[in-house]
């Protein structure tokens, strides 16, 4: 069995570790910072740089190019903004890190800010985490006192607040651009890009960089055993650990931090996570957070990787990295692995999810708006014994008509379950058109 | 800004076509250079673009060049190749640059207009049959162009409010509304009341009123106006007609010198409502709600019909006649009015030339909103300068003209278009001369007169104003006026032609002629002449004068006096 190897959690379930500054400091935090806040900004971007480190907020860009992409030009001020507005269905990692580890955060962050010449930094946190915002502004608290954010840090002449702003309960604030406009008081209404990329034209129209929690606590430790040595953790291109978050029919769900690319799906689920329940036969996974298209069991995965490599996988076989998962057709997103064995009625449960993205969809673009809410109203009246035949075409029709049309990329979030699902467990979805059933087990999926 | 020849273009290829366009525009804009359409809902010319309603789907691709080198990348054939990005772009986002391609027209394109109207109708009520934009709108008309002509929608609808007043003059039907957010960008930046705002989230996004604020500013109509669809409709105007049976006619605004081109729908010798008319050189595509009101003079109860001599009824020709003996026989003044039209400023002027009499004038100032309402409640004060009637801006009131009454030195009077009792005379004054009004309204002037002349308002003739950019604009005939009136024109000529050595002209034409031939700022004009949008002329012999008028739209007082400055210093 693949050890786990805990960069990011190293200390967050340590018996004993408490998220005060004094635990954090005696395990030789803020370290990093005193050493960066000494160095010129462009070598600590040099070892992000060097690092290979992919953002782990879903969509995997590459950070340090990201933060090359700044506009240094326009000579307005730079923003940080800390994305931590972690609301991906089966996502919890970077909950871990708040709850437990704040000042990893804050470190990585105000390390971040270094680099970029944030002139402010913002941690945008979902609404839900009441109890973390209060955490994470007792934190900044801390570390202010102690010079390692506000002005003048450590002396170095470098000047830089860090502020928590509570989202209001919207799934769309991770988008960033509509986390951007929600932090600016409106309605997160995604962007249209171009011409409103963050790195441009941001928060206040200013040049942004917006990160995942996950990601800028990983600057702190490139910086600590540098980009080159970091870019060892995992396999080319995808590069350091990634914690994996595992929910659903297995008997250890829960959150393991991996080096990327050195654990399979199959010693994931088997063997760190307990396996399935006794007797039950895996139906499908869902591999990257909610938005990823699902994954089912009894396929077999061919095709070439951008190396060249040839690769022919089970479901069991598939690396869990970056590149993988995308090769398989779907994505690694968020790092959220949902298993559903036999069990499962797949309709419920597309069902379900298509009553998550209905209730979150923020209806500014129109396909989405309607589009959502009707796929929707489909699933729900076929589980409710209602299922006609032709809705499964109708559902990947609808699905098709949202995809690629959208402000933002909810669209494709929303789409890609329905078409997964449709696509291959169409018998199951024909079953309910042949064989009405009047079902009362609709679960969860009266959110709207 | 506009009409300008020199201006620089690209090319750029609108479906495999040529087109010179100006660089910068978008591709909806450019398109339509092209003789082409993108349906769009949320995408207005002159508001923000936000990129909501994914109508103007379409693909755009450029001329692709060797990264490494910078050579253009060649197709087998030798023509440049079209590196065409992969998904759909929005039309009103992209801005178009030198060589771009634009596709309006392919099965994707079809498919993501298809797509989107299908959306865009599984919650509408569909209830064409009852909605006042029916007729007009761009629901209707890109369902019939673009859409799949059938629905395979079969949930419940959302339900939304369906009658929610949002003002005064504006009610609001949710169900009807495509969330393109126009009228809350309408109002952030050009009302500046910014009391609109979208509540709920998804698919039962609603657009409502902020709590406590209404939507009750001089310019709430205009979202009415640039509501694609029946959401947002005129209070007024409501379940009273159906638009496909109105007449549109270009005509002027006269509520105040700015001069807002407008439409007027009329429908069997009825106007039922005023709508802006575009001029971005005048009111963009904007106008206030006061000026839509000033049709409703048209069928007051005070107004006036029959022509009178001495109380007795009369005919047009015997009054105009009476007038003209009365005014040549008496120690004659005239109080003539800026809300008269060029060409009736021009008759007066030659009345008052062969009478050797005095014409007065009096002015009507108020607040301006430095947006489309300026300070000259009076649509002509420019016109009467130029036709030379007057050299100097209206008066304050008529305080010289009462004391010649007083000193006998004037007894008789043709009043045009004012109350005289409300701009300095008292009816002791009146009671002193023999008057002859010439008017729309009843009041305390008409009533006083010896000759009456019934006049018609702007919307039953036809005739120009100069607004307070020296602009030219010419509106016309809606509605008849009360059988047997004369347009204003006609009847001021007549009064002429029966002076001594004077000669009726008519018609407008003939006027317009005389006109053109003697005033050089005229010259080379004619009636029919004038554009839709009217024409620049030049008012630089009056930029002495001290008009009252501050910044507003597309007028800057200061920016001029900076230009005319170093000029002066000469």
């Amino acid at each position: 069995m693949p050890e786990e190897k805990r960069i990011i959690l190293k200390y967050a379930d340590e018996p004993g570790y408490t998220r005060d500054i004094d635990c954090y400091l005696k395990h030789g935090g803020y370290e990093i910072l005193k050493k960066a806040v000494k160095m010129e900004p462009d070598t600590i971007h040099k070892e992000v740089m060097d690092s290979g480190i992919r953002g782990r907020g879903g969509a995997g860009f590459p950070t340090g190019l990201k933060w090359k992409f700044l506009d240094r030009k326009s000579g307005k001020p730079i923003y940080l903004i800390c994305n931590a507005d972690e609301s991906e269905p089966g996502t919890f990692k970077d909950k871990q890190v708040i709850y437990k580890d704040p000042h990893q955060l804050i470190e990585g962050m105000m390390i971040s800010a270094f680099c970029i010449k944030a002139k402010q930094a913002f941690i945008y946190i979902r609404g839900e985490f009441f109890e973390g915002a209060k955490i994470l502004e007792e934190a900044i608290e801390e570390a202010r006192a102690k010079n390692f954010l506000g002005d003048n840090i450590l002396g170095s002449g470098y000047s830089c607040d860090l502020v928590v702003h509570r989202g209001a309960g919207a799934y769309i604030c991770g988008e960033e651009t509509g986390l951007i406009e929600s932090l600016e008081g409106k309605r997160p209404y995604p962007r249209i890009k171009p011409p409103y990329f963050p790195a441009v034209l941001g928060v206040y129209q200013c040049p942004t960089i917006v990160n995942n929690v996950e990601t800028l606590c990983n600057v702190k430790h490139i910086l600590d055993m540098g980009g080159a040595e970091y870019a060892k953790i995992g396999v080319p291109n995808n590069t350091g650990t990634r914690i994996w978050c595992v929910s659903g029919h297995v008997q250890k769900p829960g959150y393991y931090e991996f080096p990327c690319g050195k654990i399979t799906m199959g010693e994931m689920i088997n063997d760190v996570c307990g396996g399935l329940f006794p007797g039950r036969t895996l139906k499908a996974i869902i591999p990257g957070g909610s938005s990823a298209k699902v994954l089912r069991a009894d396929e077999r995965f061919q095709g070439k990787l951008k190396d060249g490599t040839e690769f022919d996988w089970s479901i069991w076989d598939i690396p869990l990295d970056f590149d993988s998962p995308m090769a398989c057709g779907s994505m690694s997103g968020s790092g959220g692995i949902m298993v559903m064995d036999d069990t499962t009625d797949i309709v419920q449960a597309l069902s379900n999810l298509n009553a998550f993205y209905a209730h979150e969809s923020c209806g500014q673009c129109t396909p989405c708006r309607e589009g959502v809410q009707w796929m929707r109203k489909v699933t729900k009246r076929m589980c409710n014994g209602d299922s006609r035949e032709g809705d499964a075409d109708l559902l990947l029709s609808i699905a098709n008509q949202i995809e690629g049309r959208t402000v933002c990329a909810f669209g494709e979030a929303a789409a890609w379950p329905v078409q997964s699902f449709v696509k291959k467990f169409k018998d199951d979805f024909e079953a309910y058109s042949k064989k009405p059933v009047v079902s009362s087990e609709c679960g969860d999926n009266q959110l709207v | 800004m506009s009409n300008n020849g020199t201006q620089e273009t690209i090319e750029i290829f609108v479906d495999g076509v040529s087109v010179q366009v100006p660089p910068g525009i978008n591709a909806i804009e450019a398109a339509k250079i092209a003789g082409k359409e993108i349906p769009h809902y949320c995408y207005h010319p002159k508001l923000s673009v936000v990129g909501n309603c994914r109508m103007c789907l379409m693909e755009c691709g450029n001329p692709m060049r060797d990264r490494e080198t910078g050579d253009p990348v060649l197709e087998e054939d030798g023509s440049q190749k079209i590196g065409w990005f992969p998904k759909p772009v929005i039309g009103c986002s992209t801005n178009v640059g030198p060589g771009m391609h634009i596709k309006t027209e392919s099965e994707k394109i079809e498919d993501c207009r298809e797509g989107v109207m299908e959306f865009l109708l599984v919650n509408h009520p569909l209830d064409c049959p009852i909605c006042d934009q029916a007729g007009e709108c761009t629901l209707q008309e890109y369902a019939m162009d673009y859409g799949r002509g059938y629905s395979r929608y079969e949930e419940r609808k959302n339900v939304k409010p369906k009658r929610t007043r949002l003002g005064p003059r504006v009610t609001l039907d949710d169900e009807r509304c495509v969330l393109c957010s126009r009228c809350i960008r309408f109002g952030q930046e050009i009302a500046d009341k910014d009391v609109l705002g979208f509540i709920e989230r998804g698919s039962f996004s609603t657009l409502t009123c902020y709590p406590g604020p209404e939507l009750d500013h001089n310019y709430s109509l205009n979202t009415v106006d640039i509501c694609p669809v029946g959401a947002l409709t005129s209070t007024d105007f409501r379940f009273k007609m159906r638009v496909w049976f109105l007449k549109e006619t270009a005509s002027i605004c006269t509520e105040s010198s700015i001069g807002t081109n407008t439409l007027v729908w009329s429908r069997e010798g009825k106007v039922h409502r005023i709508t802006p008319r575009r001029n971005d050189d005048v009111n963009d595509t904007w106008m206030t709600d006061s000026g839509r009101q000033l049709f409703h003079q048209v069928e007051a109860d005070t107004r006036l019909k029959s022509f009178r001599i001495e109380s007795a009824s009369a005919d047009a020709t015997s009054a105009a006649k009476a007038a003209a003996n009365q005014l040549f026989t008496g120690k004659a003044a005239i109080v003539a009015s800026t809300h008269q039209s060029v060409e009736e400023l021009f008759l007066t002027r030659k009345i008052a030339e062969a009478l050797g009499a005095k014409a007065h004038f009096v002015r009507h100032l108020s607040e301006g909103d430095g947006l489309l309402l300026s300070e000259d409640r009076t649509p002509n004060t420019r016109g009467a300068l130029l036709t030379g009637i007057t050299g100097e801006l209206p008066a304050e009131n008529l305080s010289a003209l009462a004391k010649q009454i007083d000193a006998g030195e004037v007894d008789t009077l043709l009043a045009i278009h004012e109350d005289l009792t409300e701009s300095g005379l008292t009816s002791a004054h009146l009671d002193k001369v023999k008057l002859i009004y010439l008017g729309t309204q009843e009041n305390a002037t008409s009533q006083a007169a010896n000759i009456l002349l019934p006049g018609l308002t702007v919307f039953e003739k036809n005739g120009s104003f100069v607004n307070l950019n020296f602009r030219l604009q010419k509106f016309h005939q809606a509605v008849p006026g009360p059988a047997g009136l004369l347009p204003d024109v006609l009847l001021l000529g007549q009064v002429l032609g029966n002076l001594p050595g004077q000669a009726n002209p008519g018609s407008l034409n003939a006027a317009w002629e005389a006109l053109a031939n003697e005033i050089p700022a005229f010259e080379g004009l004619a009636y029919a002449s004038i554009p839709p949008v009217g024409t620049q002329l030049d008012g630089s012999a009056f930029s002495k004068l001290a008009f009252p008028e501050t910044k507003s739209l597309k007028f800057n007082p200061a920016a001029e006096k900076e230009e005319a400055a170093p000029a002066n210093a000469g």
